[in-house]
């Protein structure tokens, strides 16, 4: 029986089917995986609302607690090639809004939104604490808790946010708590400002938590203003180190998704954040395991429409693979995620350039000489690049440097060998010096 | 020296505006910065064109001018007229990937309008040799020749027979590039580095040949082409007849020329002079503007860009047609033309334009009678002067030559880069104490 019945008798893919977003995230059920992330966006009713209007799945609310008092200013952002707002920085804290009307927002959100996730991401300090906010926060109908174990700025000088985050034993203890005194799911939200990731989430684990998301945002100094020399975002001539976040710190959540998805000791669902701006960046961290996206700085910059582009890219790709459920698919990639170790060390590609496409600006060439290994020469004559196949060593620089889409492709070489990985070879005994990195 | 503010050159637009600092760095992103360029291989001063677009993209539009001006000292007239269509622009390898072209004049534009209007010196006199050239002739040549002997340590005079400086970039250029104005706010920001000016001063009349030689160690001659070639027919003489390059000055410079009193125009020649003069008068609002070239659209000398620039303006083409005569009852009223086949002799019927302006495009003269008065022979072909293409130095050891004089008649970017070897070769010679080569 071929793959492809296999599958179907499954209810694997079949193009056609009608397409259904809704997910489940420990136990948070919503009608897409997109939520908006606790933050300014989040902040109060009227927004989550417009939001759900516009097509959101879910909102985790702005994270509650004593209200605090914020700075001017209080962002920073990196532009990039034109770009602005590649990267983002912040140095807001948590609500600056009295607890008892985020209450009543939260319940009117909910009393109008029944479908919708409203989770409440909770940040106190003492058992006490925690205690009487999960009690008067679960009378508004939440549909669960985000622990905000993660912010890296101006809660954790008070003992709250990534300080619990970085101290396992503390994260475990204070889930605990909330298990003790919550009747729903409760989220931990994860601070990346940390060594290995899965440590605070195994810790989340062993306290009960229903799940965990991540990453909060990466502890940062975004840029220093050449004339003032006061570091950015400024505040009366001064600054602090941030939270990191936008569309440069996908790469380093999406790793750190795929390192619980791989786990094999941990078994909580994960609602992915960081850099999520497309429903490209959102289908990485779904193929890599996460049952529920959270965005923050994509709304910021864009404002809540950006939702529909995501969530009709991720129909329109389910529709063409013939995907009918987000579930067929979550953690579809995560079997293809290899240590180095057990890569093949006898897989061969080489660099071809398309002479017909190529557009002469030779920064294959550059990239090459300068930057890897010396495998591209310069005939005389011609701007077209040429790739000495012998010398190429298959390590796709040029590829990625070259303007021209589809003009550099990496090509197969069968040289016959079978495959070998660097632990086949510790195995053989025949490791040499040439696998160390 | 101060141009009347209501010149009639001031009524055209500029049709190449300086672009916003967004602009700019938007554009200047795009730059692929390519390996060994092929735009500035394609520039006759090689200005690291990837370096200065990489410089005003990082927010840096001083040094961005500093590498221009290293470069090319008449960057700031060359960013305006340059004929970046088929320099510079033209090589852009963004041409072989169906996308426009970078906008490196206006991105050039950009980066020396900030240097230039601000006032801002970038370069110091060389520390003194006691040596002096005489640079004659206030053009491009001599200005970019004088610039960079002052920069080597000498003492530069240049020799200007009319009353303002910069020769055809004050009076010749094409207003919609660039206005007297603007022609003179470089020269003025180019001499404060101590170049000396004698305006009014012809040398050869008013000041002797010898006597230039006797108080000067070396003559650089930069003195252009010689007036308007006459057609040698009848009627040349009525006014309203004029040399294209007299009646552009008179645009540029003055008052003379009134387009409210022309109704119909016509231009006589086929090279970028005529297609200027053309475009000029019919941006100033005469209605019916037509050049008359004695060959087919397929030879005409003028860059294809530009003729396309005038047929989108309105103006309006006879091909394969001479003028036979001007007639007119006290100026000119009409043009008596004949058709030619391709060895421009008569064919078909003789008839008429009616013109009320006329301007003969048909080449300038050659300055056979001023290299003549030169003490000791200096080489030339027809008044083309024979040059090192090394040094710039002239048959005769005293002398240097540059721009049109010796090229025969090329481009503002041209005259720059000879101007800077000349100025380098009597450099080199006066290090040699005057020696022999």
């Amino acid at each position: 029986m071929s793959v492809t019945n296999g599958n179907r008798r499954n209810g694997g893919p079949r193009p056609g089917r009608p397409v259904d977003l809704s997910v489940e995230c420990g136990g948070i059920r919503s009608p897409n995986p997109f939520w908006l992330a606790s933050g300014p966006p989040t902040n109060t009713a009227g927004q989550v609302m417009r939001a759900f209007d516009m097509g959101w799945g879910g909102a985790v609310w702005k994270t509650l607690g004593d209200p605090i008092t914020n700075t001017a200013s209080r962002y920073g952002a990196i532009d990039y090639q034109g770009r602005n707002v590649a990267g983002f920085n912040n140095i807001e804290l948590i609500t600056d809004r009295p607890l008892d009307v985020n209450l009543r927002e939260i319940a009117e959100v909910k009393r109008r939104y029944p479908g919708h996730a409203v989770v409440a991401s909770l940040m106190v300090g003492s058992r006490d604490e925690w205690q009487d906010i999960i009690r008067r926060t679960e009378d508004t109908g939440c549909d669960g808790f985000e622990l905000n174990f993660g912010c890296p700025h101006g809660m954790c000088e008070r003992g709250m946010g990534s300080a619990v985050g970085q101290e396992p034993r503390v994260l475990e203890e204070i889930t605990g708590w909330a298990m003790e005194f919550s009747s729903i799911p409760v989220l931990v939200k994860l601070t990346p400002n940390i060594t290995d990731i899965l440590d605070p989430a195994m810790a989340a684990q062993r306290g009960g938590a229903s799940g965990v998301s991540l990453i909060n945002t990466i502890k940062s100094v975004i840029r220093i203003d050449h004339d003032t020399f006061s570091p950015i975002p400024s505040v009366a001539g001064q600054g602090t180190s941030g939270g990191y976040c936008g569309p440069a710190v996908k790469p380093i959540a999406l790793h750190m998704v795929t390192r619980l998805g791989k786990a094999p000791e941990f078994r909580l669902p994960v609602s992915a954040i960081g850099g999520i701006h497309t429903w490209e960046d959102a289908l990485d961290f779904v193929l890599m395991g996460a049952s529920s996206l959270q965005v923050c700085t994509a709304a910021m910059h864009y404002g809540f429409r950006i939702v529909e582009e995501m969530a009709r890219g991720l129909e329109e790709w389910m529709r063409e693979k013939g995907y009918a459920r987000i579930e067929e698919f979550r953690g579809r990639a995560l079997p293809n995620y290899e240590e180095w170790g057990d890569l093949d060390l006898n897989y061969r590609i080489v660099a071809e350039i398309d002479p017909a496409t190529c557009i002469g600006c030779q920064l294959c060439y550059a990239a090459c000489e300068d930057g890897a290994h010396q495998c591209i020469a310069l005939p005389a004559g011609t701007r077209v690049p040429r790739v000495k196949p012998d010398e190429c060593v298959g390590c796709n620089l040029c590829q990625l440097v070259c303007p021209v889409e589809g003009c550099i492709t990496m090509v197969e070489v069968d040289n016959g060998l079978p495959r070998e990985s660097w632990n086949d070879r510790v195995a053989k005994g025949t490791a040499g010096a040439g696998g160390r990195h | 020296m101060t141009l009347a503010s209501d010149r009639v050159e001031t009524r055209l637009p500029d049709l190449k505006p300086a672009l916003t600092e967004a602009q700019a760095r938007a554009e200047a992103a795009r730059c692929l910065f390519c390996h060994d360029a092929p735009c500035v291989a394609a520039c006759p001063t090689a200005i690291d064109i990837p370096l200065f677009i990489r410089q005003i993209h990082s927010a840096n539009p001083v040094g961005a001018a500093r590498t221009i001006f290293e470069a090319n000292s008449l960057g700031h007239s060359c960013a305006r007229v340059c004929p970046v269509e088929v320099l510079c622009v033209g090589d852009c390898v963004y041409n072989h990937k169906g996308e426009p072209p970078i906008m490196i004049g206006r991105l050039q534009r950009y980066a020396t309008d900030h240097v230039v209007h601000a006032g801002l010196q970038l370069f110091e006199p060389g520390s003194s040799s006691g040596r002096a050239i005489a640079c004659v002739g206030g053009g491009p040549a001599s200005l970019a020749c004088a610039h960079e002997l002052v920069r080597l340590g000498h003492r530069a005079v240049v020799f200007e027979k009319s009353a303002w400086p910069g020769g055809l970039n004050t009076d010749g250029v094409a207003p919609y590039k660039m206005q007297a104005e603007e022609s003179m706010a470089e020269v003025a920001w180019l001499s404060e580095i101590g170049i000396e000016w004698r305006l009014g001063v012809e040398v050869g009349r008013d000041v002797p040949w010898l006597e230039l030689e006797r108080e000067f160690d070396a003559v650089f001659l930069g003195v252009g082409l010689g007036g308007d070639a006459p057609l040698g027919i009848p009627g040349e003489e009525l006014p309203g007849v004029w040399g294209a390059t007299r009646l552009i000055e008179a645009i540029k410079t003055g008052r003379e020329v009134d387009p409210a009193s022309v109704y119909a125009a016509v231009v006589i020649g086929g090279g970028n002079t005529a297609v200027d003069a053309a475009r000029e008068l019919r941006l100033l609002g005469v209605p019916d503007v037509r050049l008359v070239y004695r060959r087919g659209p397929e030879s005409m000398p003028a860059y294809e860009h530009e003729r396309e620039h005038a047929i989108a303006e309105g103006v309006g083409f006879t091909w394969r047609a001479v003028p036979v005569a001007f007639e007119g009852d006290g100026r000119v009223q009409s043009v008596r033309l004949t058709t030619v086949d391709r060895g421009f002799q008569p064919v078909g019927v003789p008839f008429s334009l009616a013109a009320d302006l006329v301007a003969i495009a048909a080449g300038q003269g050659r300055l056979v009678d001023l290299l003549a008065a030169i003490p000791g022979a200096i080489d030339h072909e027809g008044g083309r002067v024979r040059v090192d293409p090394r040094t710039g130095r002239t048959s005769n050891p005293r002398y240097w030559a540059g721009g049109d004089l010796a090229n025969g008649g090329a481009e503002v970017v041209n005259a720059a880069a000879e101007g800077k070897r000349a100025a380098r070769g009597i450099h080199a010679w006066l290090a040699r104490n005057g020696g022999p080569e």
